[in-house]
């Protein structure tokens, strides 16, 4: 992955003559120098510290491990089925509210998105799991659902509020009553153009589903900590960091990817074109959508 | 009620615990966010590649396997320093790759002609950079940063987990002094807002200050 040199101006530089050139790519052997000492640094510590022993990285061969990861690999993935399909409703319900022209549904629809906003995941997870008593997957989706929830709903807002003026007036004038023109003409051309954030929303939801380690949900993680905390194979704990990470950082940067891809067909979509938002950018989102 | 007004050191503690954990994790945040976002805009490719790899991967860590690997992985190496410590590194790691997309994206607002202007006045790039091209790149990142922030902010609550003294991690003692759990998560709950609604309002003062009129 070569970044390719680009022969543009940027505000910060000009176009770079002959000297310049030499100088950045002296500057560029001296970087790749001392990334590369700076990695084969990690990688003698890594031998240093014996993490590469066979004792260490035998139970990796056996057939209840590797279950046992993918039992939680499922676990995970399950959370995160949940949780996304339920937030979607929940995001949609409190989007309704808040477009309401009731003002109570309004007020209270308001208060519990900004509520629940406000608040970190975990606080809400462990008050579902200790003070609630609900069980682990329960309330990991539950804690999910009203955080990821609530941020959708002012996604889906958003972007039934950015959809031209034009739009609405012109289905008003056909006749169609407040419900119709929601349904048939905002709703769908918002949730076009709102797809790329919303699917960024469901990276963060994924990424969440491991806080269930922390309230012993059999995910994952938890997984991993099982193996990394048993004494017959040495405590492998760096091996099961480095099992682990790649299978989880993989399944998000997919789902980031995805919504990157989106968002770039979405840019040559003509059906988009009357929803003021540019096509969101993933990754950012609303205040502390993350 | 009385949760409060009995165990008001207990709280104070975590209170403080967290404000410290988001006070050091936001320095080294945007620190690091800032060298990060630097090497994305170099016109050194390597350096564009480290930091492109850097967001890339840290953006899409969950922050409980981050926590995990830093607070239980590093010790592996013979570095063994206070957890608090470790949180830090963990937290702020983290965030520095949403501060290095923000920065990035806010030098990128700043049009192609200023800088141009300013070479062709004869600056030099130490000029161009701190008197053209930053002034207008931070007015336009103050709120990303900010909400960056208070997601920071709550984000520290996950530090509690793994024994690290902040706001959340009272609930466990409160709960075995026997106090009503739901006054106490009412109280936590109440000392997470006093904080993000204070990141919230310094960003709000200081984009009414510097921010752009749009």
């Amino acid at each position: 992955m070569t970044a390719h040199s680009a022969p543009t101006a940027t505000v910060l530089y000009d176009i770079p003559g002959p000297h310049t050139r030499k100088r950045h790519r002296l500057y560029g052997i001296l970087a790749t120098f001392l990334i590369l000492a700076l990695i084969g640094w990690i990688v003698y510590l890594l031998f240093d510290t014996d993490q590469f022993t066979a004792a260490k990285w035998t139970p990796f061969e056996y057939k209840g491990i590797q279950e046992l990861l993918l039992r939680g690999l499922g676990n995970t993935l399950k959370a995160f089925a949940y949780a996304a399909v339920l937030s979607l409703v929940l995001g949609a319900f409190l989007a309704v509210g808040r477009l309401s022209d009731h003002r109570p549904v309004r007020w209270v629809a308001t208060v519990l998105v900004e509520f629940f906003r406000a608040m970190p995941v975990l606080v809400m997870i462990f008050f579902i799991f200790v003070a609630l008593k609900v069980q682990p997957l329960p309330a990991l989706v539950a804690g999910l659902t009203l955080y990821n929830g609530s941020v959708l709903a002012e996604v889906f807002r958003t972007g039934i509020n950015s959809v031209e003026r034009g739009q609405h007036e012109a289905a008003y004038a056909l006749g169609l009553r407040k419900t119709q023109v929601t349904t048939f003409v905002l709703a769908p051309q918002a949730i076009r153009a709102m797809l790329p954030t919303i699917i960024s929303q469901l990276v963060v939801a994924l990424k969440d589903t491991s806080l269930g380690y922390l309230i012993t949900y059999e995910e994952f993680l938890h997984a991993g900590k099982l193996i990394a905390s048993n004494l017959d194979y040495d405590l492998p704990f760096i091996p099961v960091v480095m099992v682990i990470s790649p299978i989880y950082i993989g399944m998000c940067m997919l789902l980031s990817w995805f919504a990157t891809w989106v968002a770039r067909r979405q840019r040559r979509n003509p059906k988009t074109e009357a929803v003021g938002v540019g096509p969101a950018q993933p990754g950012t989102l609303m205040r502390g959508g993350r | 009620m009385d949760v409060l007004t009995d165990n008001f050191s207990l709280y104070g503690k975590g209170f403080l615990g967290t404000l410290e954990l988001t006070v050091y994790a936001s320095i080294l945040a945007l620190v690091l966010g800032f060298v990060m976002a630097s090497f994305r805009v170099a016109p050194v490719g390597s350096l564009r590649v480290l930091g492109t790899v850097w967001v890339t991967v840290l953006r899409n860590t969950p922050l409980t396997l981050l926590f995990f690997a830093v607070l239980l992985g590093l010790p592996r190496f013979g570095l063994v320093l206070p957890f608090n410590v470790f949180a830090v590194i963990a937290l702020g790691c983290y965030t520095s790759a949403f501060i290095c997309e923000v920065l990035r994206s806010g030098i990128n607002t700043v049009p192609t002609g200023q800088g141009e202007a300013a070479r062709s006045l004869g600056m030099t790039f130490g000029q161009s950079l701190g008197a053209i091209v930053l002034p207008q790149a931070f007015r336009s990142v103050i709120p990303p940063v900010g909400s960056t922030l208070i997601a920071l902010a709550k984000n520290s609550a996950i530090a509690g987990a793994f024994s690290v003294t902040e706001l959340l991690g009272t609930y466990k003692t409160l709960n075995e002094l026997g106090y009503s759990i739901i006054w106490t998560f009412v109280w936590i709950a109440v000392g997470y807002l006093i904080i993000t609604l204070a990141i919230s309002a310094l960003f709000h003062v200081m984009e009414k200050r510097w921010g752009v009129a749009r």
